[in-house]
């Protein structure tokens, strides 16, 4: 059911590169008790043409693309790039300012690049979703923020797994990680419940238990056809 | 007659293929069939390795330039960067000599796989370094066409050494060493380690250091696998056979002082294939003694320690086999993810395995304790008397545990002063050793391995300075002691 990516990349210039898929897209569309019938037959046509489909994700990222790759100084808004990429240069008057959060996602930042990162000794929030180089060993890089990261979020980068998750017990002011969707954890509700033993006070979203779980006997006999009558 | 002319027709056999066919998809051009041709007339002329008697293709090459002894970890990386450094392409003619193909009874797959920069000895910490840099790029250095990149499944957890009163002092010198060589370690007093890590029991510990990046363990059979992967595309003959015999020529000469010197230098190298008698004297130039726990026996066979004991010929390669113990448990109460390398003052250490609750472990015998070497069997009552009382004390949660499995491996162990052995031997001039590490070989093999080809091809080390780590220590008695071993 997945669109073609060139496709994609023609009709939305605005995306920056590394999205998630469709998977992580849908996830973001309202669940489908609470739609509407417009809701429903928009539904049903992107089922059935990538040409809604793609334009429904256009849209979509239109809204969401307004609040990607920013940082945030201590007290003001967000700095972000305009339309082309280029940022205004009032932000040089923030030079002696502290860093509060960036966000880095779907960034190529890799292992040498943290060293940009890790420089920033007041940073509060971090966003690293979607980051395709983002590894075990760059996590295991981060103890440095340990005195004033609050907020993390790894969602969906492919290279991370278990053990670089094990490293972020130094962050003992973290308080949101957000570890959903890592494909390269290879049981993701055991580690959940591991991350939360290692960080007492931190809230750990995303790697449900259930994910993984495979469904019992009576499940799948309801799902198949019996061929022999009960 | 018409049906006989119609079986002609309906078999294609003999008359229906056409003459291209004849051998299997032969349908190349004029220039892809050169090359073939002239390997062809290469290796029957002289120097080839053609045979016109019979047939010689499981058989090494007659004639190569480097022969290294022992296929385990040090000898591929050996390998891998004498290839890598070679100043044209081809230029050096490589051969692996390994006698156990399945590696069962090699240091290296039996191996436990932690890396550590907390050492004491300067070399050993920028040994460490390199070596930590080499398995974090593993796929820039070992990449080859079309094959997956490696998973070295790497766990950066670190390594925590404790310390009782009387060592603590030596543990701050080291990690002063460490941290000027780059390492990332910190100290922390009981009161520190007790918040960080509630499971550990502080009782006896003065001061604890634990690194911070870089450390950790992972896996050594991708390792292997990805340096043999990426040397046999380079062009290194593997070979599967013992080394036998070593012919060497030697020639009398004196010193400035007017003594008499002997030097000798090997010219053929005898391999023996496996299961049988036969055997091919291979010619080289050079000979790396990589064999690991065997070093000493190779090192034997090449003549070295025979002569009167306290003069240089009579100074033996120290290297002998130690075997030691792994044990795998399950804890269901143990200490969680965040568990690093934990090594206690006593000798014992553990880590986690997976994230079932499982830890692996064990501890280093006293010299009186010493196995015997002769096989790999486990000894569970070592673990009952020597390990457990160790890891309840410092972890109380491993009072109920249940042991899974057990192993038991060699360590290359320099009972001289447990450090690696690197560099020719004064002597036996063309025989160079990259042997000896005493269980740190596996986390040095990336950079004694570059030191070594450095020194077979420029002739000095370029990059780490390792002249610590030469043969004649041991005949001038200068002990390169290394104090964080277990």
């Amino acid at each position: 059911m997945a669109a073609p990516r060139a496709y994609l990349h023609l009709v939305a210039p605005l995306w920056n590169g590394g999205t998630r898929g469709i998977r992580g897209m849908s996830s973001a569309v309202a669940p489908e008790g609470n739609q509407s019938k417009w809701g429903k037959l928009l539904q049903f046509l992107a089922d059935r043409f990538y040409d809604v489909e793609a334009l429904r994700e256009y849209l979509f990222q239109k809204q969401v693309s307004k609040i990607h790759q920013k940082n945030r100084f201590q007290g003001k808004e967000w700095i972000r790039s305009s339309g082309r990429g280029h940022y205004s240069l009032e932000f040089l008057n923030f030079q002696a300012t502290p860093v509060e959060a960036v966000d880095a996602s779907g960034c190529a930042i890799n292992y040498q690049g943290l060293d940009n990162l890790l420089a920033l000794k007041e940073l509060q929030s971090l966003q690293l979703q979607r980051c395709p180089h983002v590894d075990d060993w760059c996590l295991s890089r981060l103890y440095q923020l340990a005195d004033s990261l609050q907020e993390l979020s790894l969602a969906g980068c492919p290279r991370i797994s278990e053990r670089g998750l094990a490293c972020l017990h130094h962050l003992q002011k973290l308080r949101r990680l957000d570890i959903s969707d890592l494909p390269a954890v290879s049981s993701p509700g055991l580690t959940r419940i591991l991350v939360e033993e290692m960080l007492p006070n931190c809230e750990v979203l995303g790697a449900e238990w259930t994910e993984g779980l495979k469904l019992g006997p009576e499940k799948q006999s309801r799902g198949t056809a019996s061929p022999i009558p009960a | 007659m018409l049906r006989g002319a119609l079986r002609f027709r309906a078999k294609p056999g003999l008359l229906g293929r056409g003459l291209n066919t004849r051998k299997g998809g032969s349908t190349l051009d004029w220039a892809g069939k050169v090359p073939e041709i002239k390997k062809k007339i290469q290796s029957f002329l002289p120097g080839g390795d053609w045979n016109p008697l019979y047939d010689t293709s499981h058989l090494p090459p007659e004639r190569t330039d480097v022969v290294i002894v022992g296929g385990g970890v040090l000898g591929l990386s050996v390998a891998y960067w004498l290839k890598r450094l070679e100043k044209q392409r081809g230029a050096i003619q490589v051969l692996v000599v390994e006698r156990d193909h399945t590696y069962s009874r090699a240091s290296t797959g039996l191996s436990v796989g932690g890396i550590r920069q907390q050492f004491s000895l300067p070399e050993n910490i920028q040994l460490s370094l390199f070596s930590v840099d080499f398995l974090r790029n593993i796929n820039d250095y070992l990449a080859v066409v079309d094959n997956p990149p490696l998973d070295l499944q790497f766990n950066p957890s670190g390594y925590l050494l404790l310390a009782s009163e009387k060592s603590a002092a030596m543990m701050e010198n080291n990690v002063k060493v460490q941290r000027q060589e780059g390492a990332k370690v910190c100290l922390m007093s009981p009161e520190q380690l007790q918040n960080k890590f509630p499971w550990i029991n502080t009782e006896g510990v003065a001061l604890a250091s634990y690194g911070l990046e870089g450390e950790g363990w992972f896996d050594p059979w991708c390792l292997l696998q990805g340096l043999q992967r990426k040397i046999q595309s380079m062009g290194v003959v593997f070979c599967r056979g013992e080394v036998t015999r070593f012919v060497s020529s030697s020639s009398h000469m004196e010193t400035m002082s007017g003594e008499e010197v002997t030097l000798k230098r090997i010219h053929e190298v005898h391999v023996k294939m496996d299961h049988s008698l036969e055997y091919q004297p291979v010619e080289c130039a050079i000979v790396i003694n990589a064999a690991g726990a065997w070093s000493g026996q190779i090192a034997e066979l090449a003549g070295i320690g025979r002569g009167p004991p306290g003069t240089l010929q009579g100074t033996k390669l120290p290297v002998e086999p130690r075997k030691r113990y792994v044990y795998l448990w399950h804890c269901p109460q143990g200490p969680g993810l965040e568990t690093p390398l934990v090594a206690d003052s006593s000798g014992a250490y553990f880590r986690r395995e997976g994230l079932g609750n499982n830890y692996l472990g064990g501890c280093s015998p006293t010299e009186e304790e010493e196995p015997d070497p002769g096989n790999l069997e486990v000894d569970h009552d070592f673990f009952q008397d020597k390990v457990w009382p160790h890891l309840a004390q410092r972890v109380p949660a491993f009072e109920n545990l249940k042991v899974r499995s057990a192993w038991a491996g060699y360590y290359d162990y320099n009972t001289f002063d447990q450090n690696g052995v690197v560099g020719p031997h004064p002597l036996v001039v063309n025989m160079y050793f990259a042997t000896g590490f005493s269980g740190h070989g596996l986390q040095q093999a990336p950079a004694v391995g570059r030191a070594v080809a450095e020194l077979v091809l420029e002739g000095h080390f370029q990059t780490i300075n390792l002249s610590s780590f030469l043969f004649s220590r041991f005949y001038l008695g200068e002990k390169v002691k290394e104090h964080n071993i277990f």
